[in-house]
């Protein structure tokens, strides 16, 4: 990728002498720069929003839920949640926020994964900012260098990003207590639980590192049924990963701000049964 | 039938130099931007270069950009513009110009000679290649290319870095690329060639940032980016940045020595 501190490098793109001289740099007449425009400021809306709530380690348990950004809690420093997910694997001597322990895993998740890749090259990196729209940068060696090199490593996070996702299934199960923790019990949080689990894991299943290891590195479709079968559902998916990616990133964010909300005693849930 | 008089701007030129020059057109009901084209040859403009054959979105030669879009001439339809719309038609904009709306495209015949052709089977005659349809699907979707060169056009690696031209294949030739490796009869790896190194070390995939314009482009719809350039990518994932993989490789290589 660009970056922009190269020596000076002759400009060449589309006014290279050989090409037609047309002086824009683009032609296009619609409005090519309200998508990466609104991209730019939905991500830039949820990096400020999930910054101060990763940093305030504060407000993330209202009995019986816990903010998926705090879950698993990793550190001794959390909120003791009655069967909930406390898990001290780093003891006492983490002084900071718990979430930054968690967070990182999906935050590498989504920062490599192939539509946000396009978002954040389109929004904040205009390379480019839309199709047939030159880019502002001299020059462009892509993903093959460091640090986009690493890009390569989504896959990893997609197997990180699992037993997060089975964490918070269980968190959503537990969001069937009350907050007495007594079980057969239904609140506006729980059903917040739920479809935000459902979005998350149509997320994580519809990557396309899934994809890829599901069945798209198979040659022989027909040697392998059930691996087809399973290829062609997660493909149904993936052809909805942008959708699902946004989805799941606004429903993670309300989730938390839904728990924010009752462990500040803004309102009380209400209960359904 | 309906008349109207359309504003048109045309890149006239060649690489000496041109310009965009307007014309007042009559436009007819379900015209085409490249019946228009043709009515200016027609009745203004005898020497106006245009390259077309078909004019049925199958061969892949009128391709240029339409307000700033690269688009086929021939399949995009007069009613998407309102009447009162400036039309701009120029050459695309990634290829040498040779005069007005033609263009120079051999870097795409010099990408696709790069390919290595797909590795007959070892044992088997012409006539005996068997097939399951479901094995062939992928590289199938990829065959529906018509070879138009838009998404070589709009594809800002070439496009905007003139000198990533001797290091990038471009969208086109890497989903070539994956045609062939996801083939089932294609016998690359038993010739000795590994088509995903190649893609990865001879036809610049890491160049591909996935943004997708290649796939916005394409006339024949298809999915580029998500079916042929990120499995693609992927399989280059499975051979070197796998640590499983690599450690798998090396037992492998161990306890065969």
């Amino acid at each position: 990728m660009a970056t922009g501190t190269e020596p000076p490098h002759i400009h060449t793109g589309v006014h290279d002498p050989s090409r037609a001289a047309i002086g824009p740099r683009h032609l296009r007449t619609d409005r090519w720069w309200l998508a990466p425009a609104l991209t730019a400021a939905g991500l830039l809306a949820f990096i400020v929003y999930s910054t101060w709530r990763a940093f305030a380690n504060a407000d993330y348990y209202a009995a019986p839920y816990v903010s998926p950004f705090y879950s698993p809690c990793l550190a001794e420093n959390c909120v003791p949640m009655k069967a909930g997910p406390n898990w001290e694997i780093f003891g006492s001597w983490w002084g900071l926020s718990p979430a930054l322990l968690i967070l990182v895993f999906p935050l590498g998740f989504r920062l490599t994964c192939y539509y946000y890749r396009k978002a954040y090259y389109r929004g904040f990196w205009a390379s480019p900012p839309a199709c047939a729209v030159a880019e502002p940068h001299r020059k462009y060696t892509g993903e093959t260098r460091f640090p986009l090199i690493l890009q390569n490593i989504h896959r990893y996070f997609f197997y990180a990003a699992l037993p997060v996702a089975v964490i918070l299934t269980y968190d959503t199960v537990l969001a069937f207590r009350d907050e007495d923790y007594a079980w057969g019990h239904m609140g506006l949080g729980t059903l917040v639980f739920l479809i935000n689990i459902v979005l998350i894991w149509a997320y994580t299943l519809s990557c396309h590192s899934c994809r890829h290891i599901i069945g798209g590195r198979l040659r022989h479709f027909s040697k392998h049924p059930v691996r087809y079968r399973l290829w062609g559902w997660v493909g149904r998916l993936n052809e909805r990963h942008m959708l699902l990616a946004w989805s799941s990133l606004i429903s993670v964010a309300l989730a938390d701000f839904y728990v924010y909300l009752l462990a500040t005693g803004a309102f009380d849930d209400p209960r359904f049964f | 039938m309906s008349t109207y008089e359309a504003r048109f701007r045309v890149w006239r030129g060649d690489q000496d130099g041109g310009g965009l020059a307007d014309f007042s057109v009559e436009v007819h009901d379900g015209e085409v931007v490249l019946d228009i084209i043709h009515r200016l040859q027609a009745t203004q403009a005898p020497d106006l270069a245009v390259r077309w054959n078909c004019k049925a979105g199958k061969c892949g030669s009128c391709s240029a950009e339409v307000n700033g879009r690269p688009r086929l001439l021939c399949m995009t339809r007069m009613s998407v513009f309102t009447p009162e719309e400036t039309i701009t038609v120029t050459p695309l904009r990634a290829f040498p110009v040779v005069r007005d709306l033609v263009t120079d495209v051999s870097f795409n015949y010099t990408q696709a000679r790069r390919v290595p052709s797909f590795a007959p089977p070892p044992g088997l005659a012409a006539g005996e290649y068997r097939m399951q349809q479901m094995d062939v699907d992928r590289s199938q979707e990829f065959r529906k290319c018509i070879e138009c060169f838009l998404c070589q056009d709009t594809c800002h690696v070439v496009r905007d870095h003139e000198e990533n031209k001797t290091a990038f294949a471009g969208p086109r030739f890497l989903m070539r690329v994956a045609e062939l490796d996801m083939h089932p009869l294609d016998a690359a790896a038993e010739a000795g060639l590994d088509r995903k190194a190649a893609a990865q070390e001879e036809h610049g995939l890491g160049y591909c940032n996935i943004t997708k314009c290649c796939t916005e482009v394409c006339p024949e719809n298809i999915k580029i980016t998500d079916n042929a350039l990120i499995p693609l990518k992927e399989r280059a994932v499975d051979r070197k940045y796998d640590p499983l993989v690599w450690l798998g490789s090396k037992i492998r290589r161990r306890s065969g020595s």
